[in-house]
């Protein structure tokens, strides 16, 4: 099992006049080839900062990104270039990530166009033949944005991010902003197009009964930090961290004979711009003690889940 | 952009110009100010086919005669047809307007946005050099270059173009700074796209609404500013005619024959009128959220 993608420590701060703030926080992981990343936590916890980070759309502050095996952290025009067409983006809002002005296959055959390959005929056969593949029928292609619905906007999105047949793809809340019923084709797609092609997706939600649904290992993050990490399977048998058990309780059963009791969090949310160090989620948790002022590590509970809680053999007993 | 000629493509974007066409065409007034703008340009350009009289041809004999059939408008101190001089003065007025916008627009457009997408350094020596610019007022800014440059046609058009720079400018780095928070803009950089290509493929199309409207506008305004410049006698020099110079050189019988200056300043009043219209039916026309 090679990986195809491993971060080590990595950060992002953005400069705000009150000071840094930390939007990714010392975050580590890897991924194995053809396999599926969740990445879960509220808005404004860095998730998507992170997707696009790894993907070299933001530069990162300081720790390193192995694509492969190698360093590409601070990667060259060229080297970008190149990395480019093997690591994709699936946007969120299927409205603000196509061009109004071009049409459905015109922005299909950009990517192809500027990587230069291919002549135009190849262009135009490569370009219809993705669409085919996301199942975009042939008398949409000269349709625009505007005159498509949700779901077909984001197979376009979903074309477009393929159509250099990268391995590995960021899906930003691919079907946040979609129709239940259309979420369920897009998620189906999204499978059949990773098992037909061996992708290796890193899928940013906020929608757990999703992430449960499309992963095979699950990063929970808190204010951009992680702070469990599990096989997705394991963690919602058995959520360890206690944001990730109030996060988990929060998933409604659709079954009224099932009384469940909700962990309700109290308090705000701690400011990203310079926090203090320690649990970030101390100031929400309902098991916090002085210990959790130190700065927390991830450690590794059973096989393949890992914690950043201090007290987490107490809270699990 | 090869794909240009792409016909799929061409017939895409011709649907996109019919139906701002036909939104435009619902509007009255807008279509009243094109058809006004547009025989005023035809009649300049076919003047010399339209004109009864040449623009310098005298008629001592008849001289401050006011309107009759012989000459529509009257004649002023040189007997001079007033109805053939602001004919051959749209030729002047006009293309001031029009040539003094559209190379403002082109390097206003430049330098917004540019200076929109790159930000940072680029924006603040950008736009700290319009600020010079901006801090005269647009028509003493024009008088100041036309004075430097000397008075004339060529001259009167740099004047004008160089004021309305600062104005183009900032409309287009506000629109692009618009356009460049849409995802598009990121995806296209995921796809290796070329600053070049993201400015003229992806920011510029979905940000030229308001500066279009905006041009409409200005040329008015140029037209205003040149009539102004020629009355202080800094634009296009006698005999050729030009609006605002006529109404210049009419203001001495502005008492007793107040048809010399009143015909010329009609003239402008009706053009800058039925620009601005126009300009306010595109505004409405180009708009993405009125449908229909």
């Amino acid at each position: 099992m090679s990986q195809i993608l491993e971060v080590k420590n990595l950060k992002k701060y953005f400069k705000t006049p009150r000071g840094m703030l930390h939007a990714v926080d010392d975050v580590s992981f890897s991924i194995e080839q053809g396999k599926t990343v969740g990445v879960v936590g509220e808005s404004g916890c860095g998730k998507s900062t992170l997707g696009r980070t790894l993907i070299h759309l933001l530069e990162s502050t300081d720790g390193k990104i192995f694509f492969h095996g190698e360093d590409i952290t601070h990667a060259d025009k060229k080297k970008l270039r190149e990395l480019r067409e093997n690591m994709q983006i699936i946007f969120q809002d299927p409205f603000s990530s196509l061009n109004p002005r071009m049409t459905a296959f015109e922005t299909v055959k950009e990517p192809l166009t500027l990587a230069g390959k291919w002549s135009k005929e190849e262009i135009g056969q490569r370009a219809e033949a993705i669409m085919e593949t996301v199942g975009l029928d042939a008398r949409l292609r000269n349709s625009y944005p505007h005159e498509l619905d949700g779901g077909r906007r984001q197979r376009i999105g979903i074309a477009r991010a393929l159509a250099l047949n990268p391995e590995f793809v960021v899906c930003d809340e691919p079907v946040s902003a979609l129709d239940v019923s259309i979420q369920a084709q897009i998620l189906n797609l999204m499978q059949d197009l990773q098992e037909q092609r061996g992708l290796t997706y890193v899928f940013i939600t906020h929608d757990l009964s999703v992430v449960r649904h499309i992963s095979d290992e699950i990063c929970v993050m808190y204010l951009g930090q992680m702070v469990e990490k599990s096989p997705a399977k394991e963690l919602f048998k058995k959520p360890m961290h206690p944001y990730t058990k109030a996060l988990l309780s929060a998933i409604p059963i659709p079954d009224i004979h099932v009384k469940k009791e909700r962990i309700l969090l109290t308090g705000e949310v701690t400011s990203p711009i310079e926090p203090k160090p320690g649990c970030r989620f101390a100031a929400r948790c309902p098991y916090a003690s002085e210990a959790c002022r130190e700065p927390q590590k991830l450690s590794e509970i059973s096989k393949g889940h890992f914690v950043s809680c201090v007290r987490v053999n107490e809270i699990n007993e | 952009m090869k794909e240009r000629n792409d016909r799929n493509n061409s017939s895409g974007k011709e649907s996109m110009f019919l139906t701002t066409m036909s939104r435009l065409a619902k509007n009255k007034l807008a279509v009243a100010g094109l058809i006004v703008i547009v025989t005023m340009i035809l009649m300049a350009v076919f003047a010399p086919l339209i004109a009864p009289y040449g623009y310098e041809e005298q008629d001592l004999y008849n001289t401050l005669k006011g309107p009759s059939a012989e000459h529509w408008f009257g004649t002023d101190d040189l007997g001079r047809d007033i109805f053939s001089r602001i004919i051959y003065g749209g030729r002047n007025s006009l293309s001031i307007g029009l040539v003094s916008v559209f190379f403002s627009a082109i390097i206003g457009i430049a330098l917004g946005s540019a200076s929109g997408y790159y930000g940072g350094k680029v924006d603040m020596i950008i736009m700290r050099l319009l600020d010079v610019l901006q801090a005269m007022p647009a028509i003493l800014l024009a008088i100041a270059i036309s004075a430097t440059l000397g008075p004339g046609f060529i001259n009167c058009i740099i004047a004008l173009c160089i004021s309305q720079i600062p104005g183009f400018a900032r409309m287009s780095r506000a629109s692009c700074l618009n356009v460049q928070g849409m995802e598009y803009i990121e995806a296209a950089t995921s796809i290796n796209a070329r600053d070049f290509r993201i400015i003229f493929r992806h920011v510029l199309p979905n940000a030229i609404s308001p500066i279009f409207v905006q041009a409409t506008m200005s040329v008015a305004t140029a037209i205003l500013t040149s009539a102004s410049l020629s009355f202080i006698g800094l634009g296009v020099q006698p005999p050729q005619a030009e609006w605002g110079a006529m109404l210049s050189a009419g203001r001495n019988y502005i008492r007793g024959y107040s048809h010399i200056v009143m015909f010329p300043g009609l003239t402008i009043v009706l053009a800058v009128l039925s620009l601005n219209m126009l300009g306010d039916g595109l505004r409405d026309a180009l708009d993405p959220r009125l449908k229909n």
